[in-house]
């Protein structure tokens, strides 16, 4: 069936004779039909043969494939679906869970793991899209037995009680203190609102990130 | 999420003939924040993927002494550390500091934020095939419409959901679209769509165009700007209503007023009784006052959602006084 969309807008010949291209638009609407309502443009509709032909040229895309993911410094070669994101990647197919899953809509920050250095949430991200990026996780934060200084002021500070929400917070923590080695209470709060911590910890866990970014100053 | 076929594009040119004559052939992602939500939410269910995150030179900002010029492709989190966004743009720089979270504006792109689609509840839930998905109802009518539309709107009650689109548009910016015939640029007021001429999109696009760039106006050097939200929560969260107000005010006499309103209907809604009664006239708290009331003198709210009239009214008072002062 043609998409409706198609017939709602009038190509370019038609629009000459009757514009109405505006008239359902904020403007057009209070304008009313005709009434020399300016339409600034409306793209010429497509010609069926020219769209068919030039589209059995181009590539097909692929459904499936074998990719390289870079995690915390290892390669690791996967096969997955065009429709696997890096968060069900990373912890179905390569065992590596600290990343979770809780909304799986970008809403929570519990997948949260850094690419090339940019905080993003893994849970809204192609697998494919992760090809040859390097993908930072929790996993990748201690230094063999010595814990991140983060990680001993979330102990500390004790800013965890069921935990599932701590490896996003700490990415998200570790990406804040990064570009920011002495944030304000309100740069802490602001770099931690895409987190969400259904247990409640907040003040620990603002505590402990400026506590850490305290000892990091220090060299500590 | 069903899968489909995943395709990287590697030029603008390229990109209209991977797509196809409908919505359920191709789509186009971006930074995916929307896009792989409504496929989980089977509120889209494309055959084909085009990825547009692989063609080159997509994304940058430049500006020159006439404009801004925003590739499609830059990210929230580059538009809202842009020294001349901060400097000249304030209402943009404002509306997407206040866009979700850092993971989204690290992701999301500018071009992908003012082409989100709706959030109904309704239209994100697999169990109601509603109008905007092909279905036979609206079931927001009837139903529970505490965040929905309160102007423009029927046959679908949706509100757009983006805080950088009011901002576009208070500053009278264009979007430049790229089909199979080329390229041609369309300002924003012209771009958005109401539901009565397609209950299906929110804009003029077509199933095989895209956006390529955002373009911005210098606002005049006399003129300021800001970007009041109202949410729910006070983090991650969309607009229950916002507003995008550029205005120049001199010695107390309001030259011109554009004002934007997010989260009220099917489009960033234009607040044009309201602009025309501010243009010419001294600002003061009354006329501040018969400003607002000028700006919801359409209003139809629904049976759950009049709170955000009142919410409205206080947004143009508040930003009608901060902008003359
Ligand atoms: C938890 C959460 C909270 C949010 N809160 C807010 C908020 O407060 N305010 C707000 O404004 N937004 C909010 N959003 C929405 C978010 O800003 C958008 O998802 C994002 O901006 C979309 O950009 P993207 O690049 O990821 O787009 P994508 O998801 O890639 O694409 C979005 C849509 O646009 C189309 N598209 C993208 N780019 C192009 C192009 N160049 N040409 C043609 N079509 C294109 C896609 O086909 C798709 O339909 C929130 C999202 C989440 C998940
Ligand atoms: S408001 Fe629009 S999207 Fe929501 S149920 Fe009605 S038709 Fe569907
Ligand atoms: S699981 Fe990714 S943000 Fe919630
Ligand atoms: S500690 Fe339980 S969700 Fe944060």
């Amino acid at each position: 069936m043609a998409d409706r969309h198609d017939e709602a807008r009038p190509d370019e010949s038609s629009q000459s004779k009757n514009k109405t291209g505006t008239r359902f638009t904020r403007r057009g609407f209070l304008k009313g039909a005709g009434a020399g309502a300016v339409t600034a443009a409306v793209a010429p509709a497509i010609l069926v043969s020219e769209a068919g032909k030039a589209a059995a040229q181009e590539t097909e895309g692929v459904m499936s494939a074998t990719v390289t993911l870079d995690v915390n410094g290892q390669s690791h070669n996967v096969e997955v679906e065009a429709r696997t994101t890096l968060a069900d990647a990373l912890r179905d197919r390569l065992e590596i869970t600290g990343p979770k899953v809780v909304c799986d809509r970008g809403e929570c920050g519990a997948c949260t793991v850094a690419m090339d250095g940019k905080l993003v949430f893994s849970c809204m991200t192609l697998a494919m899209d992760a090809q040859g990026r390097k993908i930072e996780t929790v996993e990748g934060l201690a230094d063999g037995d010595n814990l991140h200084p983060l990680q001993e002021a979330f102990i500390e500070k004790d800013a965890l009680m069921c935990g599932f929400c701590t490896p996003g917070f700490l990415m998200s923590s570790k990406a804040l203190l990064d570009a920011n080695g002495d944030p304000t209470p309100e740069e802490v709060r602001e770099g931690l609102s895409g987190n969400i911590c259904r247990c409640g910890t907040y003040p620990h866990v603002f505590e402990a990130v400026t506590s850490a970014a305290e000892k990091m100053r220090k060299g500590g | 999420m069903q899968n489909f076929t995943y395709v990287n594009a590697t030029s603008i040119e390229q990109v209209p003939s991977l797509l196809g004559r409908s919505w359920d052939d191709a789509v186009v992602m971006a930074g995916g924040t929307d896009l792989l939500g409504e496929m989980k939410d089977f509120a889209a269910v494309p055959r084909r993927v085009v990825n547009l995150k692989s063609i080159e030179g997509l994304d940058y900002i430049r500006q020159d002494d006439a404009a801004l010029s925003i590739g499609a492709l830059t990210t929230l989190t580059d538009v809202l550390n842009h020294d001349a966004v901060s400097k000249d743009y304030t209402v943009l720089n404002q509306a997407v500091s206040v866009i979700a979270s850092p993971q989204i504006r690290n992701m999301a792109t500018l071009a992908g934020n003012i082409l989100q689609r709706p959030r109904c509840w309704y239209y994100r839930s697999e169990d109601f095939p509603c109008l905007k998905k092909g279905g036979a109802r609206c079931y927001a009518v009837g139903g529970v419409n505490t965040y929905h539309a309160i102007f423009g709107s029927g046959p679908s009650y949706i509100v757009h959901p983006s805080d950088a689109a009011p901002a576009l548009m208070a500053l009278g910016a264009t979007v430049k679209i790229h089909g199979p015939r080329g390229g041609n640029e369309v300002v924003l007021d012209d771009f958005f769509t109401l539901p009565e001429m397609n209950i299906r999109r929110e804009n003029i696009l077509r199933p095989n165009e895209i956006v390529t760039e955002l373009t911005i106006p210098k606002p005049e050097a006399n003129s300021k700007g800001m970007y009041l939200k109202v949410r729910e929560r006070d983090s991650i969260d969309f607009a229950l209503v916002s507003l995008a107000a550029q205005m120049t005010v001199v010695n107390g006499t309001c030259e011109r007023a554009s004002l934007v309103f997010g989260g009220v209907a099917p489009v960033p809604w234009r607040a044009i009784e309201a602009e025309r009664y501010l243009q010419g006239r001294r600002i003061t708290e009354s006329r501040a006052e018969s400003a607002a009331e000028a700006a919801v003198e359409d209003a139809k709210p629904m049976p759950h959602n009049g709170y955000k009239v009142e919410i409205a009214k206080n947004l143009v008072r508040q930003a009608v006084m901060a902008l003359a002062a």
